[in-house]
Order: structure tokens, then sequence, then C-alpha cells
């Protein structure tokens, strides 16, 4: 588990995606072969924007609630993420932005994993 | 000129109030909020803790400066709730960051005060010529154990500095007064800290907090009259008032930066959010001065100067707006946030 973590820390730490300079499309998670353009494609690592709004969203029901939402960013990229915020308060279409959040730990004496989680804009 | 280039603040949107806890332990809260000053604290939310708050501070610090992250030579971040006991905070908020893999880092640890400790060692550096800019944090998600009377003030927050040349404040001097005082301490494995109750009054927090005040007076020519601001190390709202007071502040030097009786004692991100709240209103040429309490104990005393750069420089959000958007929460949900139930 450690090491499959560490290899995603760059992406999951910050919102760095994939932008491919053939067709202009953006990829997240960052993908080193674009589906798109195939050998043609030209990808660059990029930081995506701060804020989008949620196309969509589902609550799942397991102990604790949470939500996850699919999540324009304001570069038209999509990415799929937690949303933080209480069920009641996610509608579609609602503005939120990224947050540095806990995502979990590998029990009391494993690696805390890190990550962007998204919370609604004040 | 070396000082402030930057800053960013973060404080957890949920609040508890006094009455809350009061009413769980069975005691008088009106009683309590007489004495401590306090009327609510910050509680952070279940997937946040000491690095997240550092992190979302720092990355409004970062974003206000202006300045490529990977121009950040140095981080340091203070706190006595790092979440490993072995392994760095600075490198998780360096990485978040983007800082790259060139810089100084370490964790620090003195109780309330290792935020400002950071802040000295970046200004030492950035003199040194050793680095271009330091980031300093001191944040927190305070542990206190429930029933005591740590509890009803024991809160979530932090403020990260960016310290380098041409500052929004200059750093005009810096001094530190430190004695071996056991006034507050957590032993190794131990989940919360203990007290020795009054203890931590007169020989530990005012011993410390007014020598430090007036040692860097004597070293460096001030007098309380050259200040237009006060800040100092917030454990509860009385006893920053009363060392203000000792010193010849009025209340109106000291009032801006008072963020306890909102959102409780930040131990390490407590006297620097009240620094932030400060410079959120600060005029060019003004003087703050600052003064941290770590227990154990010592205290770090800073003269600021407001510089003209404070005219162009980001302050919105400003921390009195970030600490007016809240969601209270009860006592069975602040366990839940602080972990100590679980599903």
């Amino acid at each position: 588990m450690v090491p499959r973590s560490w290899r995603k820390i760059r992406y999951r730490y910050d919102v760095r995606g994939s932008y491919c300079e053939n067709c202009g499309n953006y990829h997240y998670p960052p993908r080193n072969f674009c589906p798109t353009c195939r050998r043609k494609g030209k990808l660059v690592e990029t930081l995506f924007p701060e804020e989008g709004r949620v196309v969509s969203y589902t609550v799942v029901r397991e102990k604790e609630p949470y939500i996850i939402a699919l999540i324009e960013l304001d570069n038209g990229a999509r990415v799929l993420s937690q949303l933080s915020c209480e069920p009641g308060e996610v509608k579609i279409g609602m503005r939120v932005k990224k947050a540095f959040r806990r995502y979990g730990e590998d029990g009391e004496d494993g690696i805390i994993h890190y990550g962007t989680k998204f919370v609604p804009v004040d | 000129m070396i000082g402030i280039v930057s800053y960013g603040s973060y404080i957890p949107k949920f609040r508890i109030k006094v009455e809350e806890i009061a009413r769980v332990w069975g005691e008088d809260a009106k009683k309590i909020k007489g004495g401590l000053g306090v009327h609510e604290k910050s509680v952070p939310d279940v997937d946040e803790d000491t690095a997240t708050i550092g992190v979302e501070a720092a990355r409004e610090a970062v974003k206000r400066a202006g300045i490529d992250p990977e121009e950040i030579g140095a981080v340091f971040v203070g706190s006595e709730s790092h979440p490993y006991a072995v392994k760095p905070t600075a490198t998780i908020v360096g990485e978040a960051l983007g800082v790259g893999n060139d810089y100084y880092a370490a964790d620090l640890e003195f109780a309330c005060k290792a935020g400002t400790a950071g802040m000295q060692i970046c200004f030492s550096m950035v003199k040194a010529g050793m680095i271009k800019y330091g980031l300093a944090i001191g944040a927190d998600t305070s542990q206190a154990r429930p029933g005591d009377a740590l509890e009803y003030a024991a809160a979530a927050g932090g403020a990260a500095f960016i310290i380098g040349k041409d500052p929004i404040a200059e750093i005009e001097a810096t001094y530190s007064f430190t004695s071996d005082t056991p006034d507050f301490w957590r032993r190794d494995l131990q989940p919360y800290p203990s007290h020795g109750g009054r203890f931590t009054g007169q020989p530990a927090y005012f011993r410390h907090v007014i020598s430090a005040a007036r040692g860097l007076m004597e070293r460096y020519s001030y007098k309380t009259e050259d200040f237009d601001y006060a800040v100092f190390h917030m454990p509860n709202a009385k006893f920053p008032v009363r060392a203000a007071r000792m010193l010849g502040f009025s209340d109106e030097h000291i009032g801006q930066g008072l963020v306890v009786r909102a959102i409780g004692n930040a131990y390490s991100g407590s006297s620097l959010l009240g620094l932030a709240a400060t410079l959120d209103v600060a005029e060019p040429d003004e003087r703050v001065l600052l003064v941290s309490f770590g227990s154990g104990a010592g205290s770090d005393a800073f003269a600021l100067r407001v510089t003209d750069k404070i005219k162009e420089f980001e302050r919105e959000p400003k921390v009195w707006d970030k600490i007016e958007r809240k969601v209270y929460v009860d006592y069975a949900i602040y366990l839940k946030h602080r972990r100590k139930i679980k599903a």
C-alpha cells in the first residue's frame, strides 16, 4: 500500500492532470498516452483551476454518508472527487473549490493518506 | 529589509459553544465564560488535521505573494499536534504546495510557540543569504482531555507566513526569553496534555511574555508608545489582556488580534492568527508587537513595522471574515470530529 499511495501523491495533493497539446483535451488523473490522438498526442502535466461546478453527484450511504461528485473545473476538465459537505447541502450546478484533506489511513499504525477533495465556495 | 512578504490563515468552519461543553460536564457556563473570556471555539472537520490546516493557510500565503512556490527554500511547521509522531508534516506541506525538492524542512515543537520559532529561523536564513523565501507555519488541532478545563478553549486553526526581502511588514527585531518551566506537557504516547493548573499563570505565561516584551524593548530601545498594535499568545482572553495592561497597552492596541474570544486557543496558531488579523487592518508605518508563548517555557517577541507594500497586498478574506463563517456542532458531533468516537 505504501508505494501505491506514494506514486499518487503528485496528482492527489494538488489537481495536476495532463493536457494534450495536439487535441486540447485535459485528463485527470493524468495520462501518459492521449486516448484521442494516440501516437500523435503530445501530453504535458498541468495544474488545473481551483474552482468548478458540480455536474452530478451521488451520496454513498455506508456507515457515515459521503458524497462523490463529478466536477467540471473552469478549464472544462472533469474530475471525480469526494465533496466534503453535508448530503443535504449539495446541488447540481453549485460552485465548489479544491481543499486539502485527509483521505484515510492504513489503521492506527499505518500511513495517513492525504489528497484533494472539494468543498462548497463560501 | 527582511520581514513578512505574505501571510495566509485557515480556521475550520465548525464551532462549539462553551454552553454546550458545560452542559455535558454539569458546569456553570456563565462562570467559565467570565473566567476565560472565551465564548466558543473552532472544531476541525473529520478529515482535517494540522497538515491540512497548514496546507490551506500556506496556499493562501503563496497565492497572495504571487510567487512561484519553487522560490521557497525552507518550510517549517510548528505544532504540538503533528499527525505523525515520526514523519514530518513539513514534507506533506512542501509537496502539496509544489515547492519542489530543493528546500530545507523540519517540524518544530515548542508547545504554543513553535510557529514563531519557525519565523525566527526563516528570518535568520534569509538574512544569511541561504534562501530567498522561507515559509513558517503555526497550526494545531489542539488536544484536551474531555472534561478538563482546557477543553473549553483548545481549538483548531493556523497561519502561514512567508519571510523574505521587500516585505509588507519588516521584522525590525526579535528576542526570545526561555527557561525550564514545566507548566504544561504531554508525555510520549499520551493522548492528552497535562498542566500545572494555576502554575500556568504567573511563573509561566506572565513571566515569559513580559520578560520577552521588556527584553525586546530594552535591547532595541523601544517604548510601549512606539507600538500601534500588540498581539500576545492567547490561551484564554484574560491572560493577554492582563499582559497588555502590565506593559502599558490599552484594549485598543490588542482588540483587533484578540481572536481567542470567538475561536478559542489554536495553540501554535494562536498568536499567529492574532498577528494575521492585525496585519489585515494595519497601515504603512504602524508598528506591531508580537509575543508568543510556549509552555515549557519560552516567549518569542517581534517588533514588526508595516511597509508601503501592504497597500497593494491582497488581504481579503480577512481573518475576522473567516471567524464569522461558522457552523455550530453539538458535543456528540464534536467528539466525532475529534475522532474520539468511531463508527
